[in-house]
């Protein structure tokens, strides 16, 4: 039996009357990619925020890597790398710049995260763009470069909020691709959310799925689609969570925001 | 402390690229310089207080690093909105680290802003009384920016878009500047603004530099030194608290 780098006990979270996230416990062992899937507002980023450190728990409690996010923040931050579901680049800056604020912002030797830089950069295939502005950067090629960057600083866990959305099919093979080659070469822990039900059979190892900040089901896809007596993650999915669309609820401004920010990206 | 610098050289290296917005931001101090300064000039004289210009000039730099200061502060609404903030959050950096460095960022910025503002003033016929109390002058300078980027950086704490930005330009930011004993002097001021000025910690950072450039001060440069330091001081206490409360 492997450990868990990940684990949850009754997570609650809620703002104001709205409850996002309703008790919900799980666990990731280390070395997995795990799936978090879930239709608009049901409560993935909501979930992620709090293992991250972004949001306070209302109750429950968290482990990251055997750190407890409410009293041991710093370490819980060093632990993980994370690519959010909206743009977090400085369009101002370089994309080596925007790697070097990174390394040094996590107390990276200049010696050490130089060739790290570019190292990832090659990874990624921007080692030739290291010194042009983030602004005139594709959308893929700005999500190729947050995944470099939030492996940087060596991260245990990586957390990916739909890291493919808005992307061709190309990019997101790319992608996919470098993510399973670092899970297998560097050991680490992938936690993911997506819509695209194939990159989850593709990918995960177990997934999770939560619908109005519940967890409805937690195992391999095989499981689910014994379980659910379905053929494809996608009826599973249909099935488990219904087939009516949902309105996320959040705050209006910052949905808005992350709207615009997909819109734009 | 690695955070601090970073974020520093952050915001400096987005000024510095920003050639247009620094020759942009200058506009408004020349604007006050001529139309206000050689507008007012022959009544101030006539008033028997003398050269207008040479009164002015130390306002007029105080509002270019008031304003630089408390927009740059503003910035970190736009992090917030384009996603760049949540990169610095969950960095292993305490929080009040991240608001130094975001507020260290703004001061610097705004003291090169001041510093071409007062080249500016120089041309327009303002002659300093002593050259040699610039460094005190410098320091005032810095103060007045740490102040204002701390009370940008602290707003937008709290603060999720630009919407607000009028009321805090209009209720804020204007009345801080107008209200300072830049643009006219504080004495025998009817009772309401002379209260008004007195509670306004930039009237404390228009009078250290107006003294210490070797204008007459009101308050002494010692009462002037002390109220900007502690003023900065709570800001920046606040600010570390709100800071450490951000959730995204």
């Amino acid at each position: 039996m492997q450990e868990n780098i990940i684990e949850t006990r009754n997570l609650v979270k809620k703002y104001g009357k709205f409850t996002a996230v309703d008790g919900i416990s799980f666990s990731v062992k280390k070395g997995e990619i795990f799936a978090f899937l879930g239709p608009n507002g049901a409560g993935k980023t909501t979930t992620i925020k709090m293992l991250t450190t972004l949001a306070v728990p209302t109750s429950g409690q968290i482990k990251i890597n055997s750190f407890n996010p409410a009293s041991q923040q710093n370490q819980v931050r060093e632990s993980f790398g994370i690519v959010f579901q909206d743009p977090s680049l400085d369009n101002e800056l370089t994309a080596y710049e925007n790697m070097q604020f990174h390394a040094v912002l996590y107390g990276l030797k200049k010696e050490l995260y130089k060739k790290r830089i570019m190292d990832l950069l090659d990874l990624v295939k921007l080692a030739d763009r290291k010194n042009h502005f983030v602004k005139n950067f594709s959308g893929g090629m700005k999500r190729r470069l947050e995944i470099a960057r939030g492996l940087l600083h060596l991260p245990k866990i990586l957390f990916l909020d739909e890291p493919t959305i808005g992307l061709d099919p190309q990019t997101r093979n790319h992608i996919w691709a470098y993510i399973k080659s670092l899970n297998k070469k560097e050991q680490v822990t992938i936690f993911f959310t997506t819509h695209h039900m194939e990159e989850v059979e593709r990918m995960a190892d177990r997934v999770a799925i939560i619908d109005n900040g519940k967890i409805i089901i937690v195992g391999t896809i095989e499981e689910i689609l014994l379980k659910t007596g379905s053929k494809k993650l996608e009826d599973a999915f249909i099935y488990l969570t219904g087939g009516n669309i949902r309105e996320e609820e959040a705050n209006i401004g910052l949905n808005q925001m992350r709207i615009n920010n997909k819109l734009t990206r | 402390m690695n955070g601090i610098y970073i974020l520093w050289l952050r915001q400096l290296k987005r000024f510095t690229r920003k050639k247009m917005a620094i020759a942009g931001a200058l506009g408004q101090p020349i604007i006050f310089l001529v139309v206000i300064g050689f507008g007012l000039n022959p009544i101030y004289a006539k008033a028997g207080a003398g050269n207008y210009i040479q009164f002015l000039a130390p306002g007029i730099v105080v509002m270019s690093v008031l304003f630089t200061s408390i927009f740059t502060g503003l910035e970190i609404i736009w992090d917030k909105q384009f996603g760049f903030l949540k990169e610095t959050l969950v960095a292993p950096v305490p929080r009040w680290q991240i608001l130094m460095g975001k507020v260290l960022g703004g001061a610097s910025v705004a003291m090169i802003q001041g510093t071409l503002v007062f080249l500016i003033t120089l041309l327009a016929g303002y002659r300093p009384e002593h050259l040699s109390s610039l460094p005190v002058a410098f320091i005032f300078l810095f103060l007045v920016a740490m102040m204002s980027s701390a009370m940008g950086a602290t707003i937008s704490a709290r603060l999720d878009d630009m919407q607000g930005f009028p009321l805090i330009f209009n209720f804020l930011v204007q009345p801080l500047f107008f209200l300072s004993g830049a643009i006219f002097p504080l004495s025998n001021l009817p009772p309401v603004l002379n209260f008004l000025t007195k509670i306004n910690p930039l009237s404390y950072g228009v009078d250290g530099l107006r003294g210490s450039l070797g204008g007459v001060t009101q308050f002494g440069l010692a009462t002037d030194f002390w109220v900007l330091t502690i003023v900065s001081a709570i800001i920046l206490g606040i600010g570390s608290y709100l800071f450490s409360k951000i959730q995204v």
